[in-house]
C-alpha cells in the first residue's frame, strides 16, 4: 500500500459527498414529514424518505466495502495521540450510525404495517411482524440514532474545518474534488 | 353381510351430510374473515371487516338455486392504523355517516366444475351500485364447508377515494377483496 497517498480517491471523494447530501435531505425530509397529516402527499414523502434510505445504505455499503479495502490517507504527524484516538471514534462511530439508521427504519415500516417496495417496484422482507408496540419502540430507535449522528456529523464538519482554518493542514482539502492544476 | 355394507353406507351418509342434497344456510362469522388488499405507493396493504351479516342457502349440487346476500358494516374497517381508519371514515372515502353500510344481492350462482363457482349480485357502496362477479371454491370440512374467494373491484366506480385521493398514482384504483367463510347447516 502506498503510505505516502495524501488524497482520498475520487470514488471515495464521490461517496462521500453523495451520501453527505443524501442524508443531510434525508434528515430535513424525516423531521418534516413525522406530523404530517394523512393525505397522499404524505403518503408520497414517506416513500420518498424510505427510497432515499434504501438509497443512502448501498451508498454507505459502498463507502464501507471502500474503506475496507483502501487504506486512507495518513492522519497529520502534528496529531496528538487523544485528536487520534477521537478521529478514529468518530469515524467508526458515523459508519456504525450510517448501517443502523437505515436498518432501523426498516424494521420500523415492517413493524408499523407499511413495508418498504423500493421504488415501488422491489419488495424488502419484513424481518419483524406488524407490531404497534415495537413500531413504537423502533421510531424512538430511529430518532434517537438520527439525533446521535446530527451531532457526530456536526463534529465532523466542525473537526474538519478546525483542520483547515487552524491547524492549517490538507485534512479538509482532500476529502474535496481535485482542483485543475 | 350384506346388512353391514347397508349400515356402513349409511353410518358414512349420515356423517357427511353434504354427500346428500343439503342446504348450507348460515354463515360462522366469527370464523370467518372480510379482507382487502390495496396498492398504496405499490406497496400492497391488507385490511379487513369486523362486522358484516350474510344470509345464504347454497346446495353445492344446486348452484343455480343458491341464494345470498350480505350487509357489512363500514365502521367496522380496520385499514391499517387508527389514522388510516379515521380517514376512509370520511366524505372521500366511505362517508359511513351517510352511507354506514355496504350491501351485497347475489342474482346468479353457477358451478365451474369441481368445487369451484362462481356468484354474480350487485354490489352497493356509498350510494352506488355495480355489478360484479367472483369465483370461489366451496370445501367441505366436517359437517361445515369452507368458502374462499377472490375479485377485484375499482374504488373509483365507487367514488371511493374522491378528491385529493381521486389520482391513481398514490393508491391504485384496484382492490382485491377476498372472503372465507365458515358455512354450516342450521336446522
Amino acid at each position: 500500500m502506498n503510505t505516502n497517498e495524501t488524497r482520498y480517491t475520487a470514488t471515495a471523494i464521490a461517496l462521500h459527498w453523495l451520501i453527505a447530501i443524501l442524508l443531510l435531505g434525508l434528515f430535513a425530509v424525516g423531521l418534516y414529514m413525522h406530523d404530517l397529516p394523512l393525505s397522499p402527499w404524505k403518503l408520497k414523502v414517506y416513500s420518498w424518505h424510505k427510497w432515499g434510505g434504501v438509497t443512502a445504505f448501498l451508498l454507505v455499503l459502498a463507502r464501507a466495502a471502500w474503506r475496507f479495502t483502501h487504506r486512507p490517507p495518513d492522519l497529520p504527524a502534528a496529531m496528538s495521540r487523544l485528536l487520534r484516538l477521537a478521529a478514529h471514534g468518530g469515524h467508526a462511530a458515523l459508519y456504525a450510525l450510517m448501517i443502523a439508521i437505515p436498518i432501523s427504519g426498516w424494521l420500523m415500516s415492517s413493524a408499523k404495517g407499511v413495508p418498504v417496495v423500493y421504488f415501488g417496484l422491489l419488495p424488502l422482507p419484513d424481518l419483524v411482524d406488524k407490531d404497534k408496540e415495537l413500531g413504537k419502540l423502533l421510531e424512538l430507535v430511529h430518532e434517537t440514532l438520527n439525533y446521535l449522528l446530527a451531532f457526530i456529523v456536526v463534529g465532523h464538519a466542525g473537526a474538519a474545518l478546525k483542520h483547515h482554518l487552524i491547524d492549517k493542514d490538507d485534512v479538509l482539502l482532500r476529502m474535496l474534488p481535485a482542483r485543475a492544476r | 353381510m350384506k346388512l353391514k355394507l347397508i349400515t356402513a353406507v349409511i353410518v358414512v351418509l349420515a356423517a357427511a351430510p353434504w354427500a346428500q342434497a343439503v342446504e348450507f344456510n348460515a354463515i360462522q362469522n366469527d370464523k370467518s374473515t372480510l379482507a382487502f388488499v390495496f396498492k398504496q405507493m405499490g406497496v400492497p396493504m391488507e385490511g379487513k371487516f369486523g362486522r358484516f351479516a350474510a344470509q345464504i342457502a347454497f346446495d353445492p349440487a344446486k348452484p343455480a338455486a343458491a341464494k345470498a346476500a350480505m350487509d357489512l358494516d363500514l365502521a367496522s374497517i380496520d385499514a391499517g392504523s387508527a389514522e388510516a381508519n379515521e380517514e376512509v371514515a370520511g366524505k372521500n372515502w366511505f362517508n359511513t355517516k351517510a352511507f354506514p353500510q355496504a350491501k351485497f344481492v347475489a342474482s346468479a350462482v353457477k358451478g365451474l366444475g369441481g368445487n369451484r363457482y362462481e356468484i354474480a349480485g350487485k354490489l352497493t357502496i356509498k350510494g352506488r351500485t355495480q355489478e360484479v362477479s367472483a369465483p370461489f371454491t366451496f370445501t367441505p370440512q366436517g359437517a361445515a364447508a369452507v368458502i374462499d374467494g377472490s375479485f377485484v373491484l375499482k374504488r373509483a366506480d365507487f367514488a371511493l377515494g374522491e378528491g385529493a385521493w381521486a389520482d391513481f398514482g398514490t393508491v391504485a384504483n384496484e382492490i382485491q377483496i377476498k372472503f372465507h367463510f365458515l358455512a354450516n347447516v342450521k336446522k
